[in-house]
């Protein structure tokens, strides 16, 4: 039995390099293969280390084959854009798995040690947790589910009684493991809990909560890890657990909201103006493409900020050809990323790699920053809250305190949107009146292929 | 109960937390769909489970291996078909 551990040492040793690997896009896809390496020693050992009384071959040959059609079909499937809901259902099998073995577990005849009852406790929890949670994701992302909060009349008192009731019935299944009724209970209130957690948050914090959910899943691992002793399961758990927390805190901050105001702040339900007043008149100068165009041949430095308005209207590749057309003619351009930018993290980045961008114009927020004070146009297309300067001074502002791209710094700002609608906050936006900014309304991808038409007839 | 399982438990945490920070941002989402692929470890487990806990329970065991492997084989491939999109110029 022993040596069974020493090749899950050495699968967690690839996993550490594998996630290693990923620090650059140069060598993350041999990371990735270096991950997979060692998540196959860890089944192949698995597999030669336990007797045919041990475990069940049929069962896991049968598992495995429909395990890998379904994921074949998904890996090759999905769409970029919808990577969200596909992390979102994985995070949720994964979970399901956790939380059935050690269902399993519990299920074994023979003494239990109340370490591992406990255990036990908290990996049906976490699993069964992340499992709905994950599907009521899925189903806010995909559409199915409306991306409003959902939110009725005590929802956090009924959350909390829900705590309170897991408390005393994992409890009571740790001291007497014989009554099934406790131990179903478990898994009742831990469903339930995921479901009522997940519908209060609005579709725009989505990215927070893969974040999160993706975190439980680790640690749905790892719990499982400690019901079976098993060094593997620990290590992996602990990896994808911390992965998922740096995620969901990099996520938060790119929004400036707590973890906290997140889950149950409900942002979002009420989209009613403020009524105050305040809303100023903005006067906002409308070109066209043409006029957009002669701005653009004048400019030395381009930078593109891209919103998700413009992964929905699918012109990641005609921006690509506005670049190109730009670099062309001697001109310097470059991508700005928010952290926000996409419906996950580092999801925009992905889109515009599938448009073939390359990743070295691909700029996050820090590194972006200073470069747009000598920057001569910054084009932001379906962006809006992540530009908006209100989120620097204006302190009755709901996105004060945000960090947002300073394109206002540029000597032009050219700015593409389908109408004068605010954003998700549902703010209007005071960048569209400054002296330096320019509207050239439309859809982006419509709207591009116009300017790339009246830039090559410059 | 044994004291070394934490110490693997804690030091891994602090392997991850360093290791993960220097990801960049261009690298999140793989890194995500990744780490969903490695959390599907618990495929082990469900092998082992497949004979502990009688007749519902090896149903339970048939369950999560596919659920695991769905995790392994999806999140391992697509993680792989994003990064083969990350080009240079």
């Amino acid at each position: 039995m022993e040596f069974t551990n020493i090749f899950y040492v050495l699968a967690s040793v690839l996993f550490i390099l594998g996630i290693k690997k990923l620090s650059h896009p140069k060598t993350a896809r041999n990371g990735n293969m270096i991950s997979f390496i060692g998540m196959m020693i860890a089944i192949i050992a698995t597999l030669i280390a336990k007797h045919e009384y041990e475990i069940d071959f049929q069962t896991i040959a049968i598992g495995i084959i429909i395990g890998t059609i379904i994921g074949a079909v998904f890996a090759i499937k999905v769409e970029m854009t919808q990577m969200p809901q596909m992390v979102a259902i994985f995070n949720g099998f994964g979970g399901a798995a956790s939380a059935l073995v050690a269902a399993a577990e519990f299920l074994k005849t023979g003494e239990i040690t109340t370490f591992t009852l406990g255990t036990i406790v908290l990996s049906i929890f976490v699993g069964t947790l992340t499992f709905t949670g994950s599907f009521i994701a899925f189903g806010k992302l995909q559409g199915f589910i409306s991306g409003q909060p959902i939110v009725f009349p005590g929802q956090q008192i009924f959350n909390g009684l829900m705590a309170m009731m897991l408390i005393f019935v994992g409890v009571y299944v740790v001291q007497s493991p014989s009554d099934m009724n406790y131990f179903y209970a478990v898994i009742i209130i831990s469903a339930i809990m995921g479901i009522t957690l997940t519908i209060p948050i609005g579709g725009a914090d989505m990215p927070v909560v893969i974040s999160l959910l993706n975190s439980y899943s680790g640690v749905a691992a790892a719990a499982t890890g400690f019901v079976l002793m098993n060094n593997g399961l620990i290590i992996a758990g602990a990896l994808v657990g911390a992965s998922g927390l740096i995620l969901t805190n990099i996520m938060c901050k790119g929004m400036n909201r707590s973890l906290a105001n997140v889950i149950f702040g409900a942002v979002g339900l009420v989209q009613e103006s403020t009524g105050d007043g305040s809303k100023k008149q903005i006067t906002i100068k409308s070109y066209s493409t043409e006029e957009a165009a002669m701005i653009f041949d004048a400019a030395e430095k381009v930078i593109i900020v891209p919103g998700y308005g413009l992964a929905v209207a699918q012109a990641q590749h005609a921006i690509r050809e506005v670049a190109e057309i730009l670099e062309s003619k001697g001109k310097k351009v470059l991508y700005a990323i928010h952290p926000v930018a996409g419906r996950m993290p580092g999801h925009m980045n992905v889109l515009l790699a599938e448009a073939n961008i390359p990743y070295e114009q691909l700029k996050d927020l820090d590194e972006i920053n200073p470069e747009f004070e000598d920057c001569d146009v910054a084009l932001v297309l379906g962006a809006n809250d992540v530009v908006n300067p209100a989120a620097r001074h204006d302190t009755s502002s709901p996105i004060y305190g945000m960090p947002i791209l300073d394109v206002d710094k540029s000597r032009t700002v050219i700015i593409n949107k389908r109408t004068m609608n605010t954003g998700f906050a549902g703010i209007q936006n005071e960048l569209f009146g400054f002296d330096n900014s320019i509207m050239v309304f439309g859809d982006a991808k419509d709207m591009l292929q116009q300017l790339l038409k009246d830039l090559k007839e410059l | 109960m044994d004291i070394n399982i934490f110490t693997v438990f804690i030091l891994a945490i602090f392997v991850g937390n360093e290791i993960i920070s220097k990801v960049p941002p261009t690298l999140h989402t793989p890194l995500m769909s990744g780490s969903n692929a490695i959390s599907g470890i618990a495929v082990v487990g469900a092998i082992i489970a497949t004979k502990v806990g009688g007749g519902i329970g090896s149903w339970m065991g048939l369950i999560a291996v596919i659920f695991a492997t769905v995790n392994v084989v999806g999140g391992f491939m697509v993680t792989d078909r994003m990064l083969k999109m990350f080009k240079r110029r």
